[in-house]
């Protein structure tokens, strides 16, 4: 059936080098009308890349496309997008700075006598995000708005621009299971009516429950073409990796933690946090889990002082300090790797090896610098520890893949050797190799006898490392889970029943 | 809640109001007809700067040129109109396109070339400057009767205020710029561009065109505030209007505009010129005061205001709602 369909878009020996680097070597993409086509690949595998060169982002080094059996040469987004091609990015977004219908409207406003009718535009605005589920205020600037509600305005964006192909870059990285299944009705409601769409994610859940087909990308070559009715989720692995990876399982062994290192009492924020108990101790990790705004990430700012806490107290091996900055948190050895890597974390034109050695650098104070070869060894250490896909530490940070930034912010934090490590999404946008790693690094790390407080959407991760497990619901941490408590069942029923104290 | 960009510009506002009515319970002859026009026509060159200056940060770049072509513009136009028997509208004319090209150029070097605007519009203030001087280093005065024509173009209002053709000129750019950046698609590109540059140009804003337009229109701006400027002196010198670029620069940032570029509004930098118009007028007024603590006053205000924006940032994106709250279902 499928194959007897013409395709509506069909790339051929796409090439792109970078200095240094070949991105994608002779890839073929063929996608058909009414499917939905996941392209998958570890961190740095070069898939980011080839939808830039197939929608003329980048400029590629070699190949055809065509669409609708016509070949076509598109120079610049703009161009592809008005042949009917819609992207999604997966780094940049949406500008902040500008209203929600100025984001979805930009370059094609509806006009009355020649001038912008904003009126009509907020309207229509507000009529296209209902039909996301969201019932926003369009006016207001997107910055107002959480990442994820801006998530969905840019893909609104993109499926009002094209017609024919929309391109979804990691869409669901920073939604939560409602938004998530927002975002798949309309990708299915498109289908349906005949588009193409191509999804590109590290959740291999969501590939299966939604996709058609998928393209395996390994080292900028594809190393396979499945329809994902015939094959599983192993063998999938098995193609994007090279080689069979073990499934994550509950750690059976725990080591008894240690001294209690870090005690909150009533630590809180008003708006923000209510007031939370917390005791960490050495050698335990303290999972926090809950829906996307139900104050995971919020606990973790509050901790390390991102925001201060307008109340409670907090004591570090006993003595009492006040947590009010991230600085402070720096100087007692606490650590935290934020959620959001391209506003919090990363800093675009630095190179690599200066990202990684920052919060060191910081730490020890920049009137005295740290040693070259020591600086050497310690990003050395942990490019190879996280399998840091790079051409050399020297590069900008910014031209690392999305997954690849994340495991550097990741190594700036493990750099400084802290004593407290809070880590929010660990694994955002990280390829399941990796993910596996991360896992075990955790692992690793507790061991070792840090503590650490991880905060995540993904129930089977959380199962597999923590001591306890803290669910939040609405802000507030409604039960803590321990030992054979701590099952993706009872973490998804305290979410959802909330109340049920323990 | 509240939106950052218009609260800056309902301060500056409010800031005007408030100086104006503590320096009018001071001096109240300082409430006539005649202070008003005189603000306008005093101001109306800096005005027509400020408006060029506010389309280029708002992109996010700066352009240190404009000075300089106001005093190449009143040299250029003396000259001609002493040399040649050409009309002084067709004077006009050529020089808008000259100056209009010279911004083109500029922004096409920015972009294409991708250098910073802060270089590339400093080596033009220096390439005006000197062809300024090579036209003629000294002051040249304009005898032609069209210009006496147009200063006599005056509207006398009851009180004793002369408006005179100059301030129209500078409120009609005001009115055209905000109608361009809020009602055009090319001014939305302006704020796009000011925002990110790399995200503007994924979401389709055409960047060259944008960029060069942007300078173009600094450059036709200047030209023309170069031509008011004439007017008002009747003459063109080439040491003149030296710094006139940073006291457009303050004008926008005291109308709220952001120096970063992405936010703000050109009716802000009205408000920012009358501000800084009214600190003079309030000095001569007061006749013992030193015309440099009109530098210190705008210093100080630049400073607050500065302050004000930051906080204002902040308060935005602190106050995001969680998802959740926004979803109709659920
Ligand atoms: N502008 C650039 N200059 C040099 N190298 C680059 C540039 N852009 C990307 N790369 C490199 O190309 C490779 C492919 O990157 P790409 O972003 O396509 O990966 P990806 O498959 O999208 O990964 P992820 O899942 O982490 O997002 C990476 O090794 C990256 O470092
Ligand atoms: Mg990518």
């Amino acid at each position: 059936m499928e194959t007897q369909m013409k395709p509506i878009l069909r790339a051929k020996g796409i090439d792109k080098f970078f200095a240094g680097a070949i991105a994608l070597d002779k890839v073929d993409l063929t996608l058909y009308p009414g499917e939905v086509h996941a392209l998958l690949g570890e961190n740095g595998a070069g898939k980011s890349t080839l939808i830039k060169s197939l929608t003329g982002a980048y400029h590629r080094d070699g190949g055809t496309i065509e669409l609708d059996g016509a070949q076509i040469d598109p120079r610049s987004p703009v161009e592809s997008q008005a042949l009917g091609i819609g992207t999604v990015y997966q780094e940049v977004n949406l500008l902040e700075n500008m209203s929600v219908s100025d984001n979805l409207f930009l370059g094609w406003q509806p006009m009355k006598r020649r001038l912008l009718d904003h009126r009509e535009m907020h309207r229509r605005a507000r009529e296209i995000l209902k039909g996301y589920g969201l019932d926003i205020d369009p006016t207001q600037l997107l910055s107002s708005y959480s990442i994820a509600i801006q998530q969905v305005v840019a893909i609104a964006r993109a499926v009002e621009l094209s017609g024919k192909v929309l391109i979804l870059d990691e869409p669901t990285a920073s939604l939560d299971r409602e938004e998530i299944e927002l975002v798949f009705s309309v990708v299915r409601n498109l289908t349906s009516r005949g588009m193409a769409v191509v999804f590109i994610t590290h959740f291999l859940d969501q590939v299966f429950e939604l996709c058609d087909r998928a393209t395996v990308l390994r080292n900028g070559c594809v190393v396979g073409e499945r329809k994902l009715a015939d094959v599983s989720q192993g063998d999938i692995v098995e193609l994007m990796l090279g080689h069979h990876l073990e499934a994550t399982k509950r750690r059976a062994k725990q080591s008894s933690p240690g001294e209690t290192i870090l005690s909150m009492k009533g630590f809180g924020k008003r708006g923000m946090i209510e007031p939370f108990d917390l005791d960490l101790r050495e050698g335990e990790v303290v999972g926090l889990a809950g829906l996307l705004g139900s104050g995971r990430t919020e606990t973790c700012k509050v901790i390390f002082g991102v925001v201060s806490a307008d109340q409670g107290s907090a004591e570090l091996s006993g003595k009492s300090i006040r947590l009010s900055s991230p600085r402070t948190a720096l100087e007692h050895s606490l650590g935290l790797c934020p959620e959001d890597r391209k506003t919090d974390g990363i800093v675009g034109d630095l190179s690599v090896r200066e990202n990684i050695i920052l919060s060191l650098q910081a730490r020890q104070g920049w009137t005295r610098p740290l040693k070259r070869s020591r600086i050497n060894q310690i990003v050395d250490e942990y490019v190879k520890a996280l399998d840091i896909r790079l051409a050399s530490p020297n590069m900008p940070i910014r031209l690392l893949s999305g997954g690849n930034q994340q495991k550097a912010l990741l190594a700036r934090w493990l750099a400084t050797e802290p004593d407290i490590l809070i880590l929010d999404e660990p694994t955002r946008g990280i390829d399941v190799g990796a993910h596996a790693e991360i896992i075990d690094l955790i692992e690793r790390l507790r061991e070792q006898g840090m503590a650490l407080i991880v905060a995540s959407s993904e129930m089977e991760e959380l199962v597999a490392y923590s001591t306890r497990v803290v669910v939040l619901r609405d802000r507030r941490q409604v039960r803590e889970l321990r030992g054979e408590e701590i099952t993706t069942d009872r973490i998804v029923k305290s979410i959802s029943q909330g109340e049920t104290a323990a | 809640m509240m939106r950052s960009p218009r609260l800056a510009l309902y301060i500056t506002m409010t800031t005007f109001v408030l100086a104006f009515l503590i320096s009018a319970s001071q001096y109240p002859s300082m409430l006539s007809t005649r202070v008003v026009a005189n603000l306008l026509t005093d101001n109306a060159f800096l005005g027509l700067t400020a408006v060029g200056m506010t389309f280029v940060i708002l992109s996010g770049g700066i352009d240190l040129s404009v000075g300089s072509v106001i005093a190449f513009s009143g040299v250029f136009l003396a000259v001609i109109l002493r040399d040649t028997s050409m009309h002084p509208l067709v004077a006009f004319v050529l020089l808008l396109m000259v100056t209009t090209a010279f911004g083109a150029a500029m922004g096409s070097i920015i972009h294409y070339l991708e250098m910073p605007p802060f270089i590339v519009t400093l080596a033009g203030m220096f390439l005006m400057r000197g062809l300024a001087y090579v036209l003629s280093t000294d002051s040249v005065p304009i005898t032609h009767p069209f210009y006496d024509t147009i200063q006599d173009v005056v509207w006398k209002a009851p009180g004793g205020g002369r408006f005179r053709l100059i301030g129209g000129i500078m409120i009609l750019a005001y009115i055209v710029a905000m109608i361009v950046l809020h009602k055009t698609r090319f001014g939305r590109n302006v704020y796009a561009l000011g925002g990110s540059a790399g995200t503007a140009r994924l979401m389709g804003v055409p960047i060259a065109r944008t960029t060069i337009t942007i300078y173009a229109i600094g450059g036709g701006l200047a030209g023309l505030a170069g031509i008011v400027y004439s007017i008002y002196t009747s003459a063109g010198y080439s040491l003149a209007t030296v710094g006139v670029e940073l006291d457009a620069i303050a004008a926008v940032v005291i109308g709220g505009t952001l120096l970063s570029g992405g936010s703000g509004y050109v009716a802000g930098t009205f408000f920012g010129i009358l501000i800084m118009g009214l600190i003079q007028t309030y000095i001569v007024f007061d006749g013992t005061l030193s015309s440099w603590w009109t530098k210190i006053v705008i210093g100080g205000l630049l400073f607050a205001f500065i302050m004000l924006q930051k906080a204002l940032g902040w308060a935005t994106t602190k106050g995001r709602r969680p998802a959740s709250e926004s979803a109709t279902q659920s």
